[in-house]
């Protein structure tokens, strides 16, 4: 006997980071799927959030997110699931979604359910130990293998689940998820895995709605698509009235933000899309065939850290004189140097943006040539303290003011400020860990639990 | 000969991070002509890429003719992860600019 499809409807491929559409995840909601369930995690934001134990998503709008679909969720009776909580996955971001919808069941006087959760943390003396008895933490990317000095600058290291936490949850009669750090598809392939569907087609049903909208045409974020699993295919559909599900629109997503289109790398092992098929089913939806997964012979877990490197403040300098724009390398190493007189070569970092030259590309821009008849100039300033940091922004910024150029004609002030001042900005983070580990068991660094919400 | 650039030739031209240490860029075209028309020109390889940004082979990692999705597509290594000090584009979407304008010979 042939299974019964299941349906997920996913509203938004990052939850929390802008809100959700809510015209077509109620047209969504409208069709009764099985499950509704969004991502909310991403390493694209930088290691600032990680490092920091904070969102990089206001708490409103991930409320906004969070009621919607908890309020759909258990009007239909279906399980919620999310991912990777509150931008970085950590234990105080599933400790906050979990209190969110403890909040939401009592504010919306919603009859008892069960939440499962589960933390994905790791400590700097559990993979110190592992080193310690000759385990190798691997780098990728072309990364080296990870050393203790590195471990010793990390801050804060979260490992990316697979499957493993959210079926044992959905075993564990959870009705809502709220899953710690995880592979953006495992949220959706499990419970089509616990169902019975093949893991080849479980883990691609996560792959295509990952992202919500972004696979399908034309562009517009934060709409909901429906993806059906059956025993032979996946189908994707795009929900808001303007929007379709296209050969084009999602073998194009299949690249989006990977390096190779063909492979998908979890814990547990490898979805390779490389003899998928994509096929116009109708209107709105692709119908893709032809994935494989392949496990994995033992169990490697990906390890995101992030470590402080400073306090941080901001400068912003506008230039308009032609002649200082031309020298604008010489008034820069003007000011470098006047902060090498007052805090010496190290202990400090200052970097220029110029924009107008080459701030956005750095040294990648092929444009050599400066063509803007005026720059903006962003200057950072890290330091130990934000004193310092302070001081560092504000020698690098005024200093500009004061570079002395032969030929300059105005002599009154070389730089435009909008602000005569340096602003405090976020602290400064560096990804100090893409590594994998090895596990004994794939649930040996995500513990789960179980807690109750309404009444 | 007669050229036309690859911003009127392409459907989608992006960057975007592959993760904490790459940057992957998508060139999409809706036609399968357009395609065939770019990938047989010569225009896009990892040696012309290098050149265009001013980098060294070593710092591609992927270079895929990618035909189910009419796309090319190439990642390169960060000189440092996203979001350091000093970096100015945390999700590496805005490097692909200098593509638009690359000529592609129409024969």
């Amino acid at each position: 006997m042939t299974k019964k499809p299941l349906r997920f409807l996913c509203p938004n491929g990052h939850l929390g980071f802008a809100p959700i559409k809510t015209g077509s995840f109620y047209r969504g909601v409208e069709t009764k799927p099985d499950f509704i369930l969004a991502d909310s995690g991403s390493d694209d934001i930088g290691p600032g959030p990680l490092g920091s134990d904070t969102s990089t998503s206001p708490l409103e709008w991930q409320k906004h997110d969070l009621e919607h679909m908890l309020l759909a969720a258990r009007k239909l009776g279906v399980p919620m699931i999310i991912g990777s909580a509150g931008d970085t996955g950590t234990n105080s971001r599933v400790d906050l979604y979990v209190n969110i919808i403890k909040e939401l069941a009592e504010k919306h006087d919603l009859p008892k359910f069960k939440i499962g959760y589960f933390y994905s943390e790791v400590s700097k003396d559990y993979l110190a130990q592992k080193m310690k008895k000759g385990q190798v933490i691997k780098g990728l990317d072309g990364r080296p293998d990870l050393t203790p000095e590195e471990l010793d600058k990390t801050d804060r290291i979260v490992a990316v689940a697979g499957v493993h936490p959210y079926i044992k949850l959905l075993d564990m009669g959870a009705d809502v998820i709220i899953g710690g750090r995880s592979s953006d598809c495992v949220i959706f392939a499990a419970p089509a895995i616990r169902a019975g569907f093949p893991e080849d087609l479980a883990y691609y049903l996560g792959k295509v709605l990952e992202c919500a909208s972004f696979c399908a045409e034309p562009y517009g974020g934060k709409e909901t698509v429906i993806g059906t699993i059956t025993e032979k295919e996946v189908l994707v559909t795009a929900m808001h009235p303007e929007q379709r599900c296209t050969v084009a629109s999602v073998a194009g997503h299949a690249m989006y933000e990977r390096s190779n289109p063909y492979y998908e790398y979890v814990l547990g092992g490898m979805l390779d899309m490389s003899n998928c098929r994509y096929e116009q089913y109708d209107e709105k939806t692709c119908r893709i065939t032809g994935p494989k997964f392949i496990p994995s012979d033992e169990w490697r877990v990906k390890l995101e850290g992030s470590g402080k490197v400073g306090e941080r403040y901001i400068g912003i300098a506008g230039i308009r004189d032609p002649y200082t724009i031309q020298n604008i390398d010489k008034v820069i190493e003007w000011a470098r140097a006047q902060a090498r007189e007052r805090f010496g070569d190290t202990g400090y970092e200052l970097h220029y943006h110029v924009f107008g030259r080459n701030g956005v590309m750095g040294d990648l821009e092929p444009v050599k040539e400066i063509r803007s008849h005026e720059l903006c100039i962003v200057v950072e300033g890290i330091a130990p303290t934000k004193a310092m940091a302070e001081e560092v922004a504000m020698i690098g910024t005024r200093q500009m003011f004061y570079a002395r150029l032969p030929e300059v004609k105005g002599t009154a002030g070389g730089a435009a400020f909008v602000v005569d001042e340096v602003l405090p900005a976020s602290p400064a983070y560096i990804w100090t860990m893409n590594h994998t580990v090895a596990l004994d068991d794939p649930m040996e660094l995500f513990p789960t639990f179980l807690t109750e919400a309404g009444k | 000969m007669a050229t036309e650039k690859l911003i009127n030739l392409a459907k989608t031209i992006r960057s975007k991070n592959a993760g904490t240490d790459k940057i992957t860029f998508d060139i999409i075209f809706r036609e399968k002509e357009n395609y065939e028309l770019v990938k047989k020109s010569g225009v896009l390889t990892p040696e012309t890429i290098c050149k265009l940004y001013g980098i060294s082979q070593e710092r591609i990692v992927d270079f895929v003719e990618f035909d189910p999705a009419y796309a090319i597509k190439f990642t390169i290594y960060r000189q440092r992860p996203s979001g350091s000090p000093g970096e100015s584009d945390v999700f590496g979407c805005q490097q692909y600019a200098p593509l638009l304008d690359l000529e592609i010979p129409l024969e």
